[in-house]
């Protein structure tokens, strides 16, 4: 059974087209890496899938959610939709756990025991129970960004969609967050990353997705994708990143 | 011959000065408590998806910040009554001062909403927050935090500007001294005296507000 199906998604910033028609498919538990060209339309995508854009054209289908372009209320596909995002994103007058319990609150409209314990579980789950009261500032990077990755967590997504979360850090504070990322792939969560960390594509994902101009132009199992490139574009892509 | 300063002259008076700076300290209570929550629900309607509630906003803020605060005075307390709507004069200087500050304010916190980054807004929007939650809960505190020394200015100047209320017998500090020195001639001393007050009034309305705002606001961000 497919969790998140996506029909013919079209998306135009004023003339410019940069989604031209995607159909893509994932199902329960699957872990898809989205790879391609910066200006490829992965972020929009991504985007498009959690209601942060609204698409022009296609079907955008999740755990049975619905969504075509003349839906107006997308609140109920971003509760199925967790997002986390490049810059972390934390809100910064809040805790690390008031950052987890603001939409398990005013959303969910959880009681405070039970508000105060998922946050806890959330954060320790990213490795952070220890990190409860400290604000933002007071984190590094990888730290935030785990927050951010408990905050979405918490919420209880079908489908946790991730935008290249480690392009902001340092080095040294990537595998970290990889760590949790793989963490949650190995317990069952189904998860949509864009990624530039190939090797951790090949390791974890159960399905490559190579975006190329608007479309998805080639996708399979990482292995076969990377040593057997179809498209001159995806030969060059793979070529080009693992020169680096 | 040299002029004789006496102070001493104002004690007999000092009950009406007293009650000078309570009216003036009353109305600017009154006056930032509802001209700072217009301000607020000015900023939100800025912000909202409806043109015809920006726009509204947007007239009332320049009228407001293009006509003298007098004129707006006089208008509420002498020209309202020909449409029937009459009230006392403390009432006209806290509705002047409230339509005054609410527009300033408004600007003032607009300014704040808008250095607020546009991740934070998407990551409460991928939460399932609401618009109106979004506001209350991500936006507004930063905002107001950030604004603060500007609308705290902002309070201080409507302090001062009540001043103006003199003009239609509202009970306040300046009305207070012109009382005092048409009584005992002694302008010089009385509105040195008033002058002092004033200062003093700046002084801790600032201080308060400085506290108010670590108080409120100085979470997370500042402590960076
Ligand atoms: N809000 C926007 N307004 C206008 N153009 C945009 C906007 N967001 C993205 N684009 C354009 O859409 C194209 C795809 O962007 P994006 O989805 O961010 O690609 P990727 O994530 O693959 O780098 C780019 O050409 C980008 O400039
Ligand atoms: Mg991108």
């Amino acid at each position: 059974m497919s969790l998140v199906k996506l029909s013919g998604i079209r998306k135009s910033f004023g003339s410019v087209e940069v989604l031209k028609g995607v159909d893509m498919t994932v199902r329960e538990g699957e872990v898809v890496a989205m790879i391609g060209r910066s200006g490829s339309g992965k972020s929009t995508l991504l985007r498009s899938v959690n209601g942060l854009e609204r698409i022009d054209a296609g079907v955008i289908e999740v755990d049975g959610e619905c969504v075509d372009p003349g839906q107006i209320d997308l609140r109920a596909l971003r509760l199925k939709v967790g997002m986390v995002f490049q810059q972390f994103n934390l809100f910064p007058h809040l805790s690390a756990g008031e950052n987890v319990m603001l939409a398990l609150k005013v959303v969910k409209r959880m009681g405070k025991a039970d508000t105060r314990a998922a946050a806890e579980q959330a954060l320790a789950r990213v490795g952070l129970g220890h990190k409860f009261d400290a604000y933002p500032s007071q984190l590094s990077g990888g730290q935030q960004q785990r927050v951010a990755i408990a905050r979405s967590l918490a919420m209880q997504p079908k489908v946790l969609l991730c935008d290249e979360i480690t392009s902001a850090l340092d080095p040294e504070l990537v595998n970290e967050v990889l760590s949790v990322v793989r963490k949650l792939a190995e317990e069952g969560m189904t998860l949509i990353l864009v990624t530039h960390e190939m090797r951790f594509a090949r390791e974890v994902c159960d399905q490559l997705v190579f975006m190329h101009g608007g479309r998805i132009i080639e996708q399979g199992p990482p292995v076969a994708l990377f040593d057997r490139p179809s498209t001159p574009e995806l030969a060059q892509f793979v070529g080009m990143v693992e020169a680096r | 011959m040299a002029y004789r300063f006496d102070f001493t002259s104002l004690w007999d008076y000092a009950p009406v000065l007293v009650h000078g700076v309570a009216t003036t300290v009353g109305l600017t209570v009154a006056g930032t408590v509802l001209g700072v929550g217009i301000g607020i629900a000015g900023a939100a309607a800025r912000n909202s998806a409806s043109r015809p509630l920006r726009l509204a906003v947007g007239a009332y803020v320049e009228l407001i910040r293009n006509t003298p605060f007098l004129v707006q005075l006089f208008f509420i307390f002498f020209g309202l009554p020909s449409l029937g709507i009459r009230m006392p004069e403390w009432a006209a200087a806290v509705l002047a001062m409230v339509v005054n500050l609410g527009a300033y304010s408004t600007e003032i916190i607009r300014a704040g909403i808008d250095a607020t980054p546009k991740g934070q807004v998407e990551a409460g929007a991928s939460l399932g927050m609401t618009g109106p939650q979004i506001f209350r809960y991500i936006i507004l505190g930063p905002a107001m935090g950030k604004i603060w020394p500007a609308l705290s200015s902002q309070i201080v100047i409507v302090m001062l500007g009540s001043s103006v209320c003199s003009q239609i017998a509202a009970e306040e500090l300046s009305f207070a001294a012109n009382f005092i020195q048409s009584r005992n001639f002694r302008p010089f001393e009385v509105y040195f005296a008033a002058t002092a007050l004033y200062l003093a009034l700046a002084v801790l309305t600032r201080w308060i507000l400085a506290r108010l705002g670590d108080r409120l606001f100085l979470k997370g961000a500042a402590r960076a």
